[in-house]
């Protein structure tokens, strides 16, 4: 078992609620390189 | 995640060289030296990038922008992603300016 | 929300534009998008640029990519991206290399805001030259060793991506490599001139494959002109793998037309002007096409295709020009069903509006003063001129 500070969560649906969270950043980084046009 | 380098107890200020463009749902940055794009999620995130100069440090330039204390770690995540695209930058090392940077290196990390 | 659905219902100003400074063009390339060769005399006048760069500062547009035609190919050329990057405007711009002398290629060394693209369509003049004329190899190639010289940090080298080239890949990767430069792949469309070589020239359904293969294992190699109905293939490419034609971009061209994107230079795709009062911002925000483009999409006869959230349903240009209706696969589709729908049998299973466009597509295109090809005709090459359409 990890050491988290965090509870392991109880079941499937709550595990992927918290991957969710964990991992939403408030940057996004952003390549329009596949955008026609863009040299 | 890397955030080696990041002292939030530091002043910092958006690079010279990033473009800030407020959008309704945020902000896109563009940084002509690296020509890369980024995407600010959050009006208060904004608002904490183009106020950071003006405050002695990252955390008061949080209070000011009214991040609250539950939302702080997530910022402290997105600045110190910011900062490592060099987006971010701490006052007192000017791009290029590899004296200041040495400096401010040495007298943080106490190693060359 | 997730930036994308942002970037698909459109932006307040784009992030960067195509801005075609001229049809005037050294060279005749079979496969122009812009079909260009002879300059317009309706031309934006150096005053007139300058009011566009006015505007697009005035809209925090981050940066413009000119090209055309050949756009040194204007005398005001440099002044005017000095004049760009004075308001904090940057430049890239797309050459055939004609301008770039050894004290030019100084000039560009220094700064962070203008960046440079070479075209190059094949890795040995014999391949290249069969599509860009004569000559061009050498002056492509002779641009890009004074830009290495001049230490031109990370210039670009733009292929545009034929059958008789994809097996030049990694070829061109080591030449980008040697330079130090980037490597930057584009699609090629059904537009302007292409539209009489598209047939003979676009990859096959196995090149397309291959290519993708490669993509995926060459992540640092750009593909600016979006290859992400590859996507449907399997890994997605790096990118935002969509259009953002009227939403995140756009194009001007030379005489101040506002387009969609540089693919689809025709009426059908016309937002405004320019010259017209409120200029481009008013364009960019109220133009009924680009209105249009901004909302929710029918996925038509995609709808029930499971590639669809990779494809997107493929590149509008590349269905006009084919004739297809543009709620239907695109002619490149990975599971064929744009090429069954080119097919004798296909075309009479389209609908009226689909045989509508099939004519006024090959008719319009070419007769509709979009055409600025140099009346001597195009570089003579190996490849049949037969008409995409009527040829079947």
């Amino acid at each position: 078992m990890p050491s988290d500070e965090t509870p392991q969560p109880a079941t499937e649906d709550a595990a992927a609620v918290e991957a969710g969270l964990v991992e939403e950043s408030l940057v996004e980084e952003v390549s329009i390189d596949g955008m026609c046009g863009v040299y | 995640m890397a955030t080696g380098g990041f002292d939030p107890g530091r002043r910092y200020r958006r690079a010279p060289e990033v473009a800030v463009r407020p959008e309704p749902f945020g902000a896109l940055l563009y940084h002509f030296g690296t020509r890369r794009l980024s995407f600010l999620k959050t009006a208060a995130l904004v608002r904490v990038v183009t106020t950071l100069e003006e405050h002695p440090d990252v955390h008061a330039a949080l209070d000011a922008a009214g991040v609250t204390p539950a939302q702080r770690r997530s910022y402290l995540v997105a600045l110190a992603d910011l900062a490592a695209s060099g987006t971010i930058e701490t006052v007192g090392e000017a791009a290029g300016d590899a004296v200041g940077e040495a400096a401010g290196e040495a007298a943080g990390e106490g190693s060359p | 929300m997730k930036l994308t659905e942002h970037l698909t219902h459109g932006l307040a100003a784009p992030i960067c534009l195509t801005w075609e400074l001229t049809y005037a063009c050294n060279l005749a390339c079979v496969h122009c998008l812009s079909a260009s060769g002879r300059r317009d005399p309706r031309e934006l006048s150096t005053a007139e640029c300058r009011a566009v760069v006015d505007e697009l500062a005035r809209m925090q547009v981050f940066y413009v990519n000119i090209g055309g035609g050949e756009p040194t190919a204007r005398r005001d050329f440099w002044g005017l991206i000095d004049y760009a990057v004075a308001q904090r405007v940057g430049v890239k711009f797309s050459t055939n290399g004609l301008r770039i002398t050894p004290d030019r290629a100084r000039r560009l060394a220094g700064g962070d805001l203008v960046d440079v693209q070479i075209s190059l369509d094949g890795a040995t003049a014999e391949v290249n030259d069969a599509v860009r004329g004569p000559g061009s190899y050498h002056t492509a190639l002779r641009a890009m060793r004074n830009l290495a010289d001049a230490g031109c940090r990370q210039f670009k080298i733009s292929i545009v991506v034929t059958r008789h080239n994809v097996s030049q890949l990694e070829e061109l990767k080591a030449l980008a490599d040697g330079f130090g430069a980037q490597l930057r792949i584009t699609r090629l469309r059904p537009s302007g001139r292409g539209v009489d070589s598209w047939d003979e020239l676009h990859p096959t359904a196995e090149q397309q494959r291959e290519l993708h293969r490669w993509l995926v294992a060459h992540g640092d190699v750009l593909t600016g002109d979006s290859f992400f109905h590859l996507g449907a293939l399997g890994d997605p490419l790096p990118g935002l793998n969509l259009c953002g034609a009227g939403r995140v971009v756009c194009l001007i061209d030379p005489v101040g037309d506002v387009y969609a994107c540089p693919f689809a230079i025709h009426s059908q795709f016309l937002a405004g002007n320019v010259r017209s009062p409120g200029g481009f911002a008013a364009v960019w925000r109220d133009s009924e096409l680009f209105a249009d483009l901004r909302r929710p999409r029918s996925r038509g006869a995609c709808a029930s295709c499971g590639q669809y959230d990779a494809c997107r349903g493929g590149c509008m240009a590349a269905k006009f020009f084919t004739g297809l209706p543009l709620d239907g696969p695109d002619p490149e589709c990975v599971r064929g069903l744009g090429e069954a729908a080119l097919t004798a049998a296909g075309r009479e299973a389209l609908t009226a509006a689909g045989r509508e466009a099939l004519t006024a597509a090959g008719e319009a295109a070419l007769t509709a003063g979009v055409d600025h090809s140099r009346r001597s005709g195009p570089v003579p090459v190996s490849i049949g001129t037969g008409r995409l359409r009527g040829s079947r």
